[in-house]
């Protein structure tokens, strides 16, 4: 299921508001890469939640201890595209 | 008054906020409008295909759009049973006007019943186990089926930090969850939201509810297919209950906390409570649900006499209606007090049915209506004065209102009037606007 290039922020909202909803006061089509998954409404069931659906969509698991200290979209995006290069933490 | 009553006097609990969900519909005053019209809220079930199960009506809340009444973040982590005590709760703060600061909310908490937790939502979770694997559960899985789900998301939301819990009880919980909160506020709490909520109409629900219908403490679930009939309490032949889903949520306040903070209202007090269990079935020893009535106005200091309408559990069964009227007829006389049971127009809510009937006579107190039981026609041998057909004028000053939960649970509550304090000029608009309020 790895897709061709990196997952990308669109790939990261779309899960987002699927599978753990969207705050009325909070734009997800907005500017959110460096803010912080808390800021954005997201408690540590939501992160969970949100990482078993980008490993069902991308083929890549996040490890759950380092799944919490991903505090932003653009670190778990990196973290995600390493491993897709293959030198990253998740694994495959 | 003495120093010492004027004491006793703040520490009562006094309801001064109500939010309701019921098939007879949304808010407080919608639900009230149709139960005096005695209008019936049964009708087939829609939320699932219901052909090829043993009940095939319910009680649905109409039009209820999740998404009109809250965040969208907390969708798809909720069962409906919390997207409807969410909802309610949100109307009854609302109601009573209350903002606890962040220092005051430790001593605001929430008690509620639920006996079947989110039902549907661990049914979709359960298939998606069982056809896709265990990857594709839900995270939220981990509490959106659970019993004390509306307890704590509710406190989430509000802020409410303070004593907290959730009473499993079946019918009996919409009464144990007040109970409880009386005790909360008696231990010091200053207010607790209370009540409870059920949403057991999906095909897993409704299975479960069904099971064992021949033993003697099960959920007796009609098989009747005409909304008219199929729960008609104290009818001759009556031939058991309609499964439905809603609640209600109450504000209960320490009286002097909520005079001190300008409470808009003060719909009635809880004046006492108790609680008995059935001996098993089979026992030689009587059923108890009398005992649970008596202990109830032995704590509220009431003579039966004082009493002006009993809001009745009213299973839909004969073995279970008559043991109801016995206990009544044995506390009151025959034909003694009014009684009704407007639940037999929207079907029996679980853990949220006590709590509406507790809200419904919060209202009836205020408009001096005692509401109808439909349009049933009693069987005369119960010797009750059931009102039915068209609401009853009546000053309602003490009620009583009693459930009953499966396996034997009985809880008896009963509510006092406050009386009308001589309001400042403009508090009597201040009370209208407030009932103006969308959804109140």
């Amino acid at each position: 299921m790895a897709q061709d290039g990196p997952i990308t922020l669109t790939d990261l909202v779309t899960v987002l508001r699927a599978c753990a909803g969207e705050d009325d006061g909070v734009d997800l089509g907005g500017d959110i890469a460096d803010r912080a998954f808390t800021d954005l409404g997201y408690d540590s069931v939501a992160m969970m939640e949100v990482s078993a659906r980008m490993a069902e969509r991308f083929g890549l698991e996040l490890d759950e201890d380092r799944l919490f200290d991903l505090a932003t979209p653009a670190e778990m995006l990196r973290c995600l595209n390493q491993a897709a290069a293959g030198d990253g933490e998740a694994r495959r | 008054m003495t120093g010492a009553a004027a004491a006793a006097e703040d520490d009562r609990a006094v309801i001064t906020g109500i939010g309701v969900v019921s098939p007879s519909g949304l808010g407080a005053e919608r639900h009230w409008e149709a139960t005096l019209t005695g209008r019936i809220a049964i009708g087939p079930i829609t939320r699932f295909d219901p052909s090829g199960y043993p009940a095939r009506l319910a009680g649905e809340v109409p039009g209820f759009v999740p998404r009109d009444h809250l965040p969208g973040r907390l969708l798809p982590q909720t069962d409906r049973l919390t997207q409807l005590a969410l909802t309610a709760a949100e109307w009854a703060i609302t109601d009573a006007g209350l903002s606890p600061s962040p220092e005051e909310s430790l001593r605001y908490g929430v008690v509620l019943a639920n006996s079947a937790g989110g039902f549907e939502f661990g049914e979709n979770e359960l298939r998606k186990l069982w056809s896709m694997g265990p990857k594709k559960v839900s995270a939220y899985q981990s509490y959106a089926w659970f019993y004390a789900v509306n307890t704590g998301q509710i406190s989430i939301r509000h802020g409410l930090r303070g004593p907290c819990g959730v009473l499993v009880s079946g019918q009996a919980g919409g009464l144990d969850a007040i109970g409880q909160a009386c005790r909360v506020l008696r231990k010091g709490a200053d207010g607790v939201l209370t009540g409870g909520f059920e949403a057991p109409v999906c095909s897993w629900g409704v299975t479960a509810m069904s099971a064992g219908r021949d033993a003697p403490t099960a959920p007796q679930l009609s098989a009747g297919d005409d909304p008219a009939t199929a729960y008609r309490p104290f009818a001759a032949g009556a031939s058991g209950h309609v499964l439905a889903e809603g609640g209600a949520i109450l504000v209960l306040e320490r009286e002097g906390r909520a005079r001190a903070r300008g409470a808009r209202h003060r719909y009635g007090r809880v004046a006492g409570y108790a609680a008995t269990m059935d001996p098993p079935p089979g026992s030689s020893r009587p059923a108890t649900l009398r005992n649970a009535a008596a202990l109830a106005l032995a704590d509220a200091g009431l003579a039966p006499e004082r009493i002006d309408v009993v809001f009745a559990d009213a299973a839909g069964g004969t073995m279970r209606d008559r043991a109801e009227a016995e206990a009544l007829t044995g506390l009151f006389g025959a034909g003694g007090v009014p009684v009704t049971a407007p639940k037999a127009m929207t079907g029996r809510m679980s853990a949220g049915g006590a709590a509406v009937d507790v809200a419904t006579c919060l209202l009836a107190m205020r408009d001096g209506m005692i509401p109808p039981t439909a349009d049933v026609r009693p069987d005369p041998s119960y010797g009750l004065d059931l009102v039915t057909g068209r609401p009853r004028p009546a000053r309602i000053d003490h009620a009583l209102i009693l459930a009953r939960g499966e396996g034997g649970f009985n809880s008896a509550l009963v509510l006092a009037a406050c009386p009308r304090e001589t309001p400042p000029a403009a508090e009597p608009r201040d009370e209208r606007a407030s009932r103006d309020l969308p959804g109140t």
